[in-house]
């Protein structure tokens, strides 16, 4: 895109208090026009960010920018931008109409009718003008601190968890409303979210936060085929993370060693520095692994990847079927299989191989955590 | 492509000085707080000087008074008016006790069984409020009157015998006795007990209740492990909005008491209004004030509620 | 229904029955002042019932100087409230919304007037106004009223201002409204509630104020002090009809307003 008028800008933004720093100095670019997602967990300095984009935090290094002004300075109510509050934050004692008007008026424009109705009509609320916000439902509530901030067609909208009061049925409508609504305005939306799945439905560009930092940045395939950190790939889905040292690099492939088995490793998939003898972090997505009983073993074709194993449960989902099977190299290996034929075999105690196809494998440096993004799932879930 | 009419372009005003830190409201608050803060400095807090310097004057209304660090006074007072104090503290505890007996059932109802009732109660509960307690407490001298209805069934019950051989009411009378001092005492603060109950019993989950009673708790024992328990901070709070004021009031004793039942507050009240003996009065109301504040305090760190405003 | 059913519900209910007694010994004296209002009392003293009478409803100003306290008491009452409302509501935000240096004494200094009997606060400004040889009266009472008052009102919005959610003023500012806009719009609409609470506390505690009236008023006569004085030289039946017209107004007046509440909710 050539108009860089919508560019939000911060170069070397950072927040601390006190002794505490919630971001480190941060340079990031969002393109005009873009749905950008902030995903972490809680406490990674996403909404802080978010905050200081809006004017509502004063960031303590570093500067803000949208197209080429430098608004870091500026209070929130003259910034061009726009926020939906976590929990909405709709004013109580005025009704839905007055609370879409809000913005408007106080930057003197007197006929306001047309332009609330119209808005009202875009999120489908024109019936419930006149009612006030705790008459509504949350989907409903949600939709009206939309059109408040929508209505002054900031140059961005932020949204800081809008889906998180609602119920899991209500949000996904709501993740395919607000993506309606964002490709029918092209206002640059910058969303905060812990919710990996809203973030990757939603977003064109995720970046994943993590103690202050951005952990990796790209299209939600890029970050979920390759993620560059074991924080990324445990936090966006699951992965098998096997730890394994580097036997032999071969032009574009590496051949490492993980127990007795040796596996392919495409270089180009590889995030660590991968020297011969060097220790590496093997990663592979549960559903990219293919299972075949231990008697079949022939029929598997050259040049896959493969791990002997024996299953230790498997929960049936509907779609597919989840194992989780106990491997030399990894407890608990988990495998995804889609229910097209189910082998009648492959119940806990069986002996399996598991195999994929290299392609689908992607290397980490062995120095970080591997259980890095593991315990923040949980401890959102249980939120 | 949109729907939305357009608004007039956003044009943020460019900053002179972009860099500017803005320090929002650094002084603001010192701002909100000065006018307040003097007037109870000026009116509350310095007042208390001048009566701790007033208490270690002498002199006369004549030749005016002068500081001479005499603490006999504080001595003279202690050793003449005892027990007025006593029986301030006495009168006031006692009332105390009864309106936490008699607020928290209301309390109580209020929160918990009175249903669409609740609101209605609430306004009888506040509203004699605003008829004059000067005029309610005079309603007591009808009530109590001599040879009136309720006097008279005190006596037909005998009642009347176990008072007066308990020293608080005397012979056929209940007026001018402590039991009518107390009566009133109670009556005149129990609304400031039944509110601060009623505001933390609002506040309890109906269903902790329910979750005792869930695990075998009877319900008195509910109330008393559960309820009770959790309506702390109401209860240390109605009994300081209680025990505090009654402790200083002298409108009871002397409406509905004789001279037998002055309490400090009556002699303050007298030694300033009538006697004119500033020293005395100053000594005494520095005395009571030291009293609450070490009573009040003590009964807080037992209490352990800190927030109580 | 057997003695022993109609036993259990006594013991279920008897909170209830407790509650209710005491309900009835609050309102006791109030339904005795009303009575009153329509004796015709033998003598000066209004304590014993005579005959009916109405004479005293017809004629509520007949005694001498009491409409005239009663005007001085709303006057005074609407002054302190007024001043006491502005000056604690100030506080109340600096304390919510602020942090700042010397807050703990600044919290003890306005719970102390609360923890104070009224007679030691009266006394004490006596002595002060007697020191600086201020001339007692309408000014006086004025100036005590409105710091008694103070510490409740503080209170009371202190309260609604903590509940209040502070990403409703944020969302005000993101849209457009500055400091001032954003106070007017949305903060004090939503602190209204407690504020109007900490206004009609002070009111009524002003109006009804006794002690600290007493002690500073000089010769100047509000409501409490006619009371009070007639209660030594004779009860009017008129303070009757005042203390009940007062009581129907409040009640009147609360009912009037929780109707127009239900109503607006219902409407909306």
């Amino acid at each position: 895109m050539t108009d860089t008028n919508g560019d939000v800008r911060l170069s070397g933004i950072s927040k601390t208090y006190g002794s505490f720093t919630a971001v480190h100095p941060l340079d990031l670019t969002v393109p005009q026009g873009s749905f950008f997602a902030l995903l972490g967990a809680s406490g990674c300095g996403k909404t802080t960010t978010l905050r200081m984009i809006a004017g509502l935090e004063e960031p303590t290094t570093g500067t803000v920018s949208l197209g080429d002004q430098d608004v870091t300075a500026l209070p929130p109510y003259k910034r061009p931008v726009n926020t939906v509050f976590q929990s909405y934050a709709l004013f109580p004692h005025l009704d839905v109409f007055e609370n879409v008007a809000f913005g408007l008026r106080r930057r003197g424009i007197k006929s306001v009718k047309k332009q609330v109705e119209e808005m009202l009509d875009l999120v489908q609320l024109g019936e419930q003008a006149r009612k006030k916000p705790h008459q509504l439902s949350g989907g409903q509530q949600q939709r009206v601190a939309v059109a408040r901030a929508l209505i002054n067609h900031p140059k961005v909208l932020l949204l800081d968890e809008p889906l998180g009061a609602l119920d899991l049925k209500l949000r996904r409508q709501m993740q395919l409303e607000l993506k309606r609504i964002q490709t029918e305005v092209g206002i640059t939306f910058i969303h905060v979210t812990h919710d990996q799945e809203e973030a990757m439905t939603m977003a064109d560009t995720v970046a994943v936060m993590n103690a202050g930092r951005v952990e990796q940045l790209g299209s939600p395939a890029e970050l979920y085929e390759n993620p560059q950190s074991t924080f990324v790939a445990n936090f966006l889905g699951t992965s098998n993370l096997i730890k394994a040292e580097v036997d032999a690099k071969s032009g574009d492939e590496i051949v490492v060693k993980a127990a007795d088995s040796k596996l392919l490793l495409p270089a180009a998939r590889c995030s660590a520095p991968a020297s011969t003898g060097g220790k590496v972090l093997v990663g592979i997505r549960p559903e990219k692994i293919s299972l075949t009983h231990a008697d079949d073993a022939g029929s598997i074709p050259d040049g896959r990847n493969r791990i002997t194993g024996t299953i230790a449960d498997t929960s049936f989902i509907g779609v597919s079927t989840q194992y989780v099977v106990d491997t030399p190299v990894c407890d608990e290996f988990a495998v995804y299989a889609q229910n097209i034929e189910r082998d009648a075999r492959l119940v806990p105690g069986a002996e399996v191989v598991l195999h994929w196809s290299p392609a689908h494998t992607f290397g980490l440096d062995a120095a970080q955590d591997i259980d890095a993004g593991i315990e923040s799932v949980e401890e959102e879930a249980a939120a | 492509m949109t729907t939305v009419t357009e608004a007039p372009p956003l044009a943020p005003t460019p900053v002179e000085e972009p860099r500017r830190p803005r320090r929002r409201g650094r002084h603001v608050p010192y701002w909100l707080l000065l006018p307040g803060i003097l007037w109870l400095l000026v009116f509350f807090a310095l007042p208390m000087v001048y009566q701790a310097s007033t208490s270690v004057q002498t002199g006369s209304l004549e030749e005016g008074y002068k500081v001479t660090w005499h603490f006999a006074t504080y001595w003279d007072a202690l050793s003449e008016y005892w027990p007025q104090f006593l029986r301030s503290v006495l009168y006031a505890g006692v009332a105390t006790v009864l309106c936490l007996l008699l607020g928290y059932p209301l309390a109580y109802l209020i929160a918990f069984r009175a249903g669409r009732w609740r609101n209605v109660i609430l306004v009888l509960v506040i509203a004699p409020f605003f008829t004059s307690f000067l005029i309610r407490t005079l309603a007591w001298k009808t009530i109590l009157a001599d040879g009136g209805p309720v006097v008279g069934a005190l006596s037909t019950l005998h009642v009347l015998d176990v008072t007066s051989w308990l020293g608080i009411t005397a012979g056929e009378r209940v007026l001018a006795t402590p039991l009518a001092v107390v009566c009133g005492l109670t009556y005149n603060f129990l609304p400031f007990m039944i509110l601060p109950l009623y505001t933390s019993l609002e506040r309890i989950d109906g269903r902790l209740h329910e979750a005792a009673g869930d695990l075998y708790a009877k319900p008195f024992t509910a109330f008393r492990k559960v309820t009770f328990p959790l309506s702390m901070p109401g209860v240390v709070s109605g009994t300081l909005l209680t025990f505090i004021p009654a402790s200083g009031d002298y409108v009871n004793a002397d409406l509905l008491g004789s001279t037998d039942t002055r309490m400090v507050g009556n002699v303050i009240q007298t030694q300033f209004l009538r006697i004119l003996d500033y020293p005395t009065a100053a000594a005494l109301s520095f005395i009571l004030m030291a009293a609450i504040l070490v009573m009040v305090t003590l009964y807080i760190r037992k209490s352990g509620t800190e927030d109580l405003v | 229904m057997s003695l022993g059913s109609f036993g259990r519900s006594i013991r279920r209910n008897l909170v209830v029955i407790a509650g209710l007694l005491t309900l009835a010994y609050l309102l006791l004296p109030n339904i005795v002042v009303t009575v009153f209002s329509f004796n015709d009392p033998k003598g000066r003293f209004n304590y014993e019932w005579q005959k009916f009478s109405t004479d005293a409803w017809t004629d509520p100003c007949g005694v001498a100087d009491l409409c005239g306290s009663l005007a001085l008491s709303l006057q005074i009452a609407a002054w302190a409230t007024l001043g006491a409302t502005v000056l604690g509501t100030m506080i109340a935000f600096a304390l919510v919304r602020y942090r700042f240096r010397a807050r703990g004494a600044v919290n003890s200094l306005i719970f102390m007037p609360m923890a104070m009997p009224e007679v030691v606060m009266a006394a004490s400004l006596l002595t002060l106004f007697l020191n600086m040889g201020t001339p007692l009266g309408f000014w006086t009472i004025l100036i005590a009223h409105i710091m008694f008052c103070l510490s409740f009102v503080v209170t009371a919005v202190k309260a609604r201002v903590m509940s209040m959610d502070p990403r409703l003023e944020q969302a005000a500012q993101d849209l457009y409204a500055g400091p001032f806009q954003t106070f007017i719009r949305v903060t004090l609409p939503i602190a209204a509630p407690g504020i109007a609470a900490g206004a009609l506390l002070a009111f009524a505690l002003s109006f009804d104020d006794f002690i600290i009236t007493n002690f500073n008023a000089g010769s100047t006569v509000t409501f409490p002090m006619f009371v009070w004085g007639s209660a030594q030289r004779g009860t009017p039946v008129q303070i009757n009809v005042i203390g009940t017209a007062m009581f129907l107004v409040a009640v009147l007046c609360v009912l009037a307003g929780m109707m127009v509440g239900r109503r607006s909710r219902q409407k909306a």
